[in-house]
């Protein structure tokens, strides 16, 4: 562990004189040396403009670039490297769905279905692009445990559903959805499925061709790589009927002022100089992640979420909030009556560092009749001697606040 | 503390008063006892129109000046958010508009609880500090106005 936990410079620091306790990796994980050497390398050596130059630095980082992508492909098992869009993000990846998917499928009285434990992410640009074109966004509920309310889903789908769009887990509550059921429910009706999969991927292998999913999301600084990076997986026979999403440079064939072509898959829906550094940082983390392999992640996560949520559960007035089965290493906590804010702001001052607030799932709070929680969020790197200081902090900021 | 005292007056009697803690919890502790002494706002004044909204706690600001006097409540749903608060108004409440118009709040820096004014936090201190400088402003203003 000693010699993981190497591997992540940013881990090995006193925060208010305190060694830090990092406990916020589902906001974004700590990056290993693996990663900033790829991008520090890159830099250094191959900089260069992708795809345009017939000079030695272009094609070393346009091999480097599409190699980067293959990787990526290989991870998630698509079956094509034109399925692989980058984007900057989940965000911009549902965003494109939204927009090009959404522009040209959806249509007055349709619906998208997602969920009550979604991202604002997935939540704000369906409600934009169905608002353009009279189109409603239908919510799943979810029970008291934090799960899917799954025969509400079931019976939510409809001819009027054009797509579900769906956390695969949530990063509230860390609640894993039973995706593959969802997608062979919501197929057997002719409804594609897209899956918000940033909370997933750094807990598990994700199989895009198994699942079946049309289209799936998530981001690579979540997954020990760079931020302002991240992936679209498409189905090529969605991908193909969409139009671009942004105009501008790689994205196109021949521009002419009579009419312009678009360039071929997954070039078409990225345009504009792309974020380099960004996937060989990515792929850098996927090779890093292969090393540790998820055998080890899992089981390392799986004997941390047990051993918190029996130390934490030990604990006067914690109330954990996502009780599902099958769940993430993720704790979402509130004590006694203390506001997240304060509980958050006293760990902080002990070195451990935790999320607080909403997390970005307002109506998933709503649903609980909360302003937000505690969240602490776990992996491989984290031990069990961070969870011991976690709980002595907790209780001190209660003795403090309550 | 005298109404008769001045802002840097109020702002270094405090300042005194955080000397006597030694570490950061004893510190923590008095802000959190300094907002639950906190003068409560009337129930009227806890709506949205009078709420600054931060992204992790919320703050109610209730004017209450009367010629150009400042004087301010408010609450906050945090206990620290609501202990700062007690202290900014501890040293703003009572100042000519035209003092607070003017006056740098440096005095944070000193007791060491200057990161919770960041307008990054998102905690509404910092919305309202500048809600209550647009307000001596305004106050001002009017008194200048209606002489």
């Amino acid at each position: 562990m000693d010699k993981i936990r190497e591997d992540f410079p940013a881990l090995n620091q006193l925060i208010h004189g305190l060694p830090l306790v990092y406990l916020d990796n589902a906001a974004t994980t700590q990056k290993p040396l693996a990663v900033i050497e790829a991008i520090d390398g890159y830099y250094r050596n191959d900089n260069s403009n992708v795809h345009r130059g017939v000079h030695t630095l272009s094609q070393r980082a346009t091999d480097a670039y599409e190699g980067a992508r293959a990787t990526i492909a290989e991870y998630i098992g698509a079956k094509s490297t034109s399925e692989v869009i980058f984007t900057r993000g989940t965000t911009d990846s549902i965003n494109l769905v939204a927009a090009s998917f959404g522009g040209t499928y959806l249509k007055a009285g349709d619906e998208v279905l997602v969920s009550e434990m979604e991202h604002h992410s997935n939540i704000v640009p369906w409600q934009l692009i169905c608002n353009r074109v009279g189109a409603t966004v239908r919510t799943i509920p979810v029970t008291d445990a934090g799960e899917l309310d799954y025969p509400a889903f079931k019976a939510s789908l409809s001819t009027k559903t054009k797509l579900v769009a769906l956390t695969h887990v949530s990063n509230a509550l860390g609640t894993i959805n039973p995706v593959k059921d969802i997608i062979t429910e919501a197929h057997a009706m002719g409804i594609p499925v897209l899956l918000d999969g940033a909370q997933a991927v750094p807990h598990g292998r994700v199989d895009v061709a198994e699942l079946d999913v049309d289209f799936y999301c998530f981001s690579s600084h979540k997954l020990f790589g760079p931020t302002g990076f991240g992936v679209l997986y498409g189905k090529r026979e969605f991908l193909e009927v969409m139009p671009p999403y942004q105009g501008g440079g790689d994205m196109i064939d021949v521009v002419d002022f009579a009419g312009t072509t678009f360039n071929d898959l997954p070039y078409k829906f990225e345009a504009g100089t792309p974020h380099i550094a960004g996937a060989i940082g990515m792929a850098a983390a996927i090779k890093y992640v292969n090393s540790i392999g998820f055998g080890f992640i899992q089981n390392q996560e799986a004997g941390l979420l047990h051993y918190a949520t029996q130390q934490l559960t030990a604990i006067d007035g914690l109330r954990i909030i996502g009780e599902a089965k099958d769940k993430a290493s993720v704790i979402s906590f509130l004590i006694g009556s203390a506001h997240p804010y304060d509980v958050g702001t006293i760990l902080d001052k002990f070195g451990i560092a935790v999320r607080t607030g909403h997390h970005c799932t307002q109506p998933l709070m709503k649903r609980f009749g909360i302003p937000g929680t505690v969240r602490a969020s776990f992996t491989f790197y984290n031990t069990r001697a961070e969870i011991d200081r976690l709980e002595i902090a907790i209780r001190k900021a209660a003795a403090m606040l309550l | 503390m005298s109404v008769d005292s001045s802002i840097s007056e109020r702002a270094a009697a405090l300042l005194e008063e955080f000397e006597m803690f030694d570490d950061w919890v004893d510190r923590y502790q008095h802000v959190i006892d300094l907002g639950k002494e906190l003068e409560p706002i009337d129930e009227a004044f806890r709506t949205d129109a009078f709420k600054i909204q931060g992204c992790q706690s919320q703050v109610w600001l209730q004017p209450c000046s009367s010629g150009r006097q400042v004087h301010f409540k408010a609450d906050s749903d945090a206990q620290i958010t609501k202990g700062l608060i007690a202290i900014l108004l501890r040293v703003l409440n009572h100042s000519s508009a035209i003092e607070i118009a003017q006056y740098e709040l440096t005095f944070l820096d000193s007791l060491e609880l200057k990161e919770h004014l960041s307008p990054t936090r998102k905690n509404g201190l910092d919305a309202m500090i500048r809600q209550i400088r647009l307000y001596s402003v305004a106050i001002e203003a009017n008194a200048i106005s209606t002489q």
